[in-house]
């Protein structure tokens, strides 16, 4: 596959009064044609920097970024107005013009772009069926729900028929209901149009509902790329760990004592591991955690097991299911 | 007293402050209009900043905010002959009126642009709208309801240095309250012509409210 975003040796230093600001600290990443790539991490990370340099909302200080194989910086302003075209981007609390209606709202690109007002208007029903709603094209944004709100903005940045798709926490703002048919929305426009899409975001649901690639990053820094299987089976990085683990907090209560956490494929959850492990070794263990997540559309299981007190019996256990083929992780190391 | 002369006096005094007040209004937003937009797109937080550009523009207007009115009047005189070719009555009025009433005008529009918000303008950037576009199609559509509201205030304003130049001669209602009411003590005349400003800066304010509402998108209903 192509690559369409090189970002290469980007930093972004914000100049305040006593302190120069980080927020992006050398970061290098390729992101290839018709990838979902999830771009994730705390508030505050620089993600939504990261983001912005990919259309040059924000410049970086130094290191280049090149989308469809142009550097960015090196346009001149007309050149970077049209380069822009092809780079969509959707926001979390959704920027549509308060003062237009919805059709005029996705009218307003191909305005930019001197199409004439009936072909527009034309095209801009069509977009509006493809997110559902083509029944609310004279209404005003203050009266749409927010789900709403953010369909309106993505049929109107597939009204400048882009290659690129950038998401700056497009969900953040949203219910749990409402932030999965967005995500629908969002995975068939990749699928249909093989548009490119760039989702930034803290919320590690996200990344394991439509993400095929994601980016970790933490405090300016890229920790961990990789994709979500990878990371979601065998985190390297503490904030990887962080962000995988955040939903069982118990296991931190745990400390002292031998926790590991198991993954597993559809393949293996047929067996009865545990069962056949404890059968086997004849003791034991405590289930501290289990849960099934969809993964890219496959289910994926994980486990927290705490392993009994000695060490010998615990080697014994994990070489068991390192033989069966399951991923294990020792926990013990990990404080939330 | 209320004889005939008078009315038409009073009739007269009500066309030449209407005439002062909107010819002064519009000329304002002529020069006021660009200077606020200039203002905004050339700040540092602005679309086009620049700082030279923002300096003057902001230094000129705060001196001309900071003379007050009548000393204006007097101060003009000169460019007001140029332009007119005499310095009394309402025509030669609006000049002053205007110059008073342009770096008004520019604050105000300035600081309904500066309410946009920032998003939108990002997200019409990330489209590719370039510099005028985004003047005309987002940052004035989307202040518009504030312009108007600003503009209503901007009418009783210059209404109110309407009366004040009719001290000088300027003309208009300010001229007839002074006249009678101050120099001949005949109050009701001045009571009379008080009441119609009144009317008119509450008819002003009426139109400009109801406009505002009309073409205002933000609130459901």
């Amino acid at each position: 596959m192509d690559t369409i975003i090189k970002i290469d040796h980007v930093s972004k230093e914000f100049k305040q009064k006593d302190t120069d600001v980080h927020a992006l600290k050398d970061i290098s990443l390729e992101i290839h044609t018709g990838e979902i790539y999830g771009i994730i991490g705390m508030s505050g990370a620089g993600k939504s920097t990261l983001v912005r340099c990919l259309n040059l909302l924000e410049r970086p200080t130094s290191g280049s970024v090149e989308v469809n194989g142009q550097v960015l910086q090196k346009l001149s302003e007309k050149e970077l107005r049209a380069a822009r075209k092809d780079i969509g981007m959707i926001f979390q609390h959704f920027n549509l013009l308060m003062q237009r209606s919805v059709i005029d709202n996705v009218c307003f690109p191909m305005e930019l772009n001197g199409i004439k007002k009936a072909e527009a208007r034309k095209k801009a029903m069509d977009y509006l069926k493809i997110v559902g709603l083509e029944e609310k094209a004279n209404a005003y944004p203050a009266q749409l729900s927010g789900g709403q709100k953010q369909r309106v903005a993505i049929a109107r940045v597939l009204a400048t028929d882009p290659k690129i798709l950038l998401c700056d926490e497009a969900t953040s703002a949203l219910d749990p209901q409402t932030t999965k048919s967005i995500l629908q929305l969002i995975r068939e426009i990749n699928r249909d149009y093989g548009i490119t899409v760039v989702i930034i975001t803290h919320e590690m649901a996200v990344v394991q509902e439509i993400c095929t690639h994601v980016a970790i990053i933490d405090h300016g820094n890229l920790v961990e790329h990789g994709t979500v299987e990878e990371i979601f089976h065998s985190p390297k990085s503490r904030e990887a760990k962080k962000l995988i683990y955040e939903g069982y907090q118990k296991v931190t209560e745990m400390k002292g004592k031998r926790c590991v956490r198991i993954t597993f494929t559809n393949q293996s959850s047929f067996e009865p591991v545990i069962g056949n492990m404890v059968l086997e070794c004849k003791m034991p263990v405590n289930i501290l955690y289990a849960n099934t997540r969809d993964i890219g559309g496959a289910a994926n299981g994980e486990m927290v097991l705490q392993l009994p007190d000695a060490p010998e019996m615990g080697d014994r256990m994990v070489a068991y299911l390192k033989r069966v083929g399951l991923t294990v992780e020792e926990l013990s190391d990990y404080v939330g | 007293m209320w004889d005939k002369t008078v009315i038409m006096m009073i009739l007269r005094g009500i066309g030449e402050t209407l005439y002062m007040t909107l010819g002064a209004t519009v000329f304002g937003y002529v020069l006021g209009l660009p200077l606020g937009v200039l203002l905004t797109v050339t700040d540092e937080n602005g679309i086009r900043p620049n700082r030279m550009v923002y300096k003057v523009l902001d230094f000129v207007t705060n001196i001309l905010r900071s003379i007050p009115f009548l000393i204006l009047l007097i101060l003009v005189i000169p460019v007001t002959r140029l332009i007119v070719g005499k310095t009394y009555g309402p025509t030669a009025t609006i000049v002053p009126l205007t110059i008073a009433a342009a770096p008004f005008i520019g604050r105000m529009v300035e600081s309904s642009l500066k309410e946009v918000d920032r998003g939108v303008i990002e997200a019409a950037q990330s489209m590719g709208a370039g510099t005028w576009e985004m003047i005309s199609k987002v940052l004035l559509t989307e202040a518009r309801t504030s312009l108007i509201v600003n503009a209503t205030i901007a009418i009783g304003t210059v209404l109110g240095y309407s009366a004040m130049a009719g001290t000088v001669g300027g003309g208009g209602l300010g001229d007839i309250a002074i006249q009678y009411g101050y120099y001949r003590y005949q109050a009701d005349i001045m009571i009379v012509t008080v009441v119609l400003l009144i009317i008119l800066v509450q008819i002003f304010q009426g139109i400009g409210m109801v406009l505002a509402k009309k073409l205002d998108h933000r609130r459901v209903n």
